[in-house]
């Protein structure tokens, strides 16, 4: 399955929104079983890099590969499975939980051709594998984010791919569901799949990161090891301004009076 | 009932009725999904400079209607991929333009007046003559044709067109063949209850439904089976009292919404409590 292909190349690459540089010049590229996390602060550009690298936002200069192929020209998104930030929920007619993990097979499956037995297995796994199976029938409307994030990642996980590609998957997400991705995350990784993912902070998901990549006004301000233990702390950009942990702990209870 | 099966015009009237009902909440459950539930209104307005183009030239008004609304509806998606922020006013131009060509056109036609265009605005189901009829039943097998071809497609694409973009859909293509598809069930659904009300069976039978189904698909089957009870009903009870079935359609489809409301507020007290962890 995997393929000795870079996953993901981006040189001298360019992004404006609105005319705004968002990305100014950004080197980058992945390989098949890494498993990279974007950080950096709000506005830093790392939604715009992840979704520049799939081709959903035209560069306006450098060029970009997946799978050693412009965006344009890749033919083979069945390799690809994109995790959005958010389930929109459009003009909200309902949805079930399985249509949507569901659909997550469409880049498998041919125009005319029935959904497979092969299909249903796979939607099967995906729902078992995020612990909402029993709920497969309920509208996705019914759930909490954090639920929803996780019927996101099962859609892309129902397709199979080689490739994750993950936008804040522990943005506004519940401690519980945090850990079941990570979980689901280390499966994947040791499984050999590339995973690629945007977070503010790293949290449950910091032992199975092999690679940081942290972005600071529209370039890399460093590509490697991720910042251990410290945390978001040693970000640039984090506004460093709680008491350190030597000090002594305050509380209303060591209050004395100075005498 | 059976009664109006005897007159030849009734039974074209109920072919019309049953065919749009069942059509049009079957392309409206995407286009309320997409948040286009007044894209239909909007290729309403449009496809009635093609009726009136239709009389200018002295060409069938549905054909004409079809070629213009097409038109329309693809400048429409156009002008919605590409601005971000100007769909809404675009679509009121086109409102405004389609509107004024119509009253325009029809008045340099020879004989034509505003008269003419009534019976489009607020339709005429019981004058279908038979060509209409064959016409209607072509475009709503295409319209059911293309659902059932790109269904799974288009379903991807109305929850999210990033996602549908990353498993490589051909998203641009699949948002013309939605605008296409609902400018054909807007003239289809011309005739029966007029380019006003057209988007009324597009968007109030999936509104209705969705009061009480949990999944796409079983809103989408509903609607269309809460689209046909709205037509022939409507028809029927226009039989027997004296009253537009146009506007009799749409306040059955209405009143349907009003109930289900209220059903779907007791479903869902009645149903065991899910939990949410």
């Amino acid at each position: 399955m995997t393929s000795s292909k870079t996953v993901f190349t981006m040189s001298g690459g360019r992004v404006n929104l609105d005319r705004r540089p968002v990305l100014r010049g950004i080197d980058l590229s992945v390989e098949p079983g890494e498993a990279v996390a974007v950080l950096g602060a709000n506005g830093s550009g790392k939604s715009t890099l992840i979704r520049a690298l799939l081709g959903l936002i035209p560069l306006s200069g450098g060029e970009t590969l997946l799978y050693d192929r412009p965006p344009a020209r890749f033919r083979e998104w069945w390799r690809i499975g994109y995790v959005p930030q958010r389930l929109s929920v459009g003009g909200g007619v309902p949805t079930t939980i399985r249509e949507i993990v569901a659909s997550g097979r469409i880049a498998r499956q041919r125009r005319l051709r029935p959904t497979s037995a092969a299909d249903r297995e796979a939607t099967g796994r995906a729902l078992a594998a995020v612990g909402l199976a029993h709920r497969a029938s309920d509208p996705v409307q019914a759930l909490s984010g954090g639920q929803q994030q996780r019927v996101l990642i099962a859609r892309a996980l129902a397709g199979e791919p080689d490739t994750f590609v993950m936008d804040e998957p522990t943005a506004g997400v519940d401690s519980e569901s945090q850990k079941l991705l990570a979980e689901t995350l280390s499966v994947l990784v040791e499984q050999g799949k590339t995973v690629l993912l945007v977070a503010h902070e790293l949290g449950p998901l910091e032992p199975l990161i092999t690679r940081a990549v942290v972005l600071r006004d529209g370039y890399v301000c460093h590509d490697g090891p991720p910042p251990h233990a410290v945390g978001t702390h040693a970000l640039p950009g984090h506004d460093h301004v709680h008491p350190h942990a030597e000090e002594e702990p305050v509380s209303p209870l060591d209050w004395r009076p100075i005498s | 009932m059976i009664e109006l099966l005897q007159f030849d015009f009734m039974r074209r009237a109920l072919i019309a009725a049953l065919l749009v009902g069942l059509v049009a909440p079957a392309i409206g459950t995407f286009m309320v999904q997409r948040r286009l539930a007044l894209l239909g209104d909007g290729i309403g307005h449009v496809a009635l400079t093609g009726v009136a183009l239709g009389f200018l030239t002295g060409t069938a008004p549905v054909l004409t209607a079809v070629l213009v609304s097409v038109l329309g509806a693809v400048a429409i998606e156009l002008v919605r991929a590409r601005g971000r922020t100007s769909g809404d006013v675009a679509l009121a131009l086109l409102f405004y333009g389609g509107i004024a060509g119509g009253v325009l056109l029809i008045s340099l036609a020879p004989g034509g007046s505003n008269a003419t265009l009534t019976s489009y605005l607020f339709g005429s189901i019981s004058s279908v003559p038979v060509e209409d009829v064959w016409v209607i039943g072509l475009l709503a097998a295409a319209v059911l044709g293309v659902l059932v071809v790109f269904g799974r497609e288009l379903y991807v694409l109305s929850q999210d067109e990033e996602v549908a973009r990353a498993s490589g859909l051909p998203v641009r293509f699949l948002s013309l063949l939605i605008a296409v598809t609902a400018a054909l069930t807007v003239v289809i659904a011309m005739r029966v209850v007029g380019l006003l009300l057209v988007s009324a069976l597009m968007v109030v039978p999936v509104a209705t439904s969705q009061q009480l189904t949990r999944g796409f698909t079983s809103t989408m089957l509903l609607s269309m089976l809460f689209g046909m009870i709205s037509t022939v009903g409507g028809l029927t009870s226009s039989f027997y009292v004296e009253v537009p079935p146009g506007a009799v359609i749409v306040i059955v489809a209405l009143t349907g919404f009003v109930l289900a409301l209220g059903l779907g507020r007791f479903i869902r007290r009645s149903r065991p409590q899910e939990s949410t962890p």
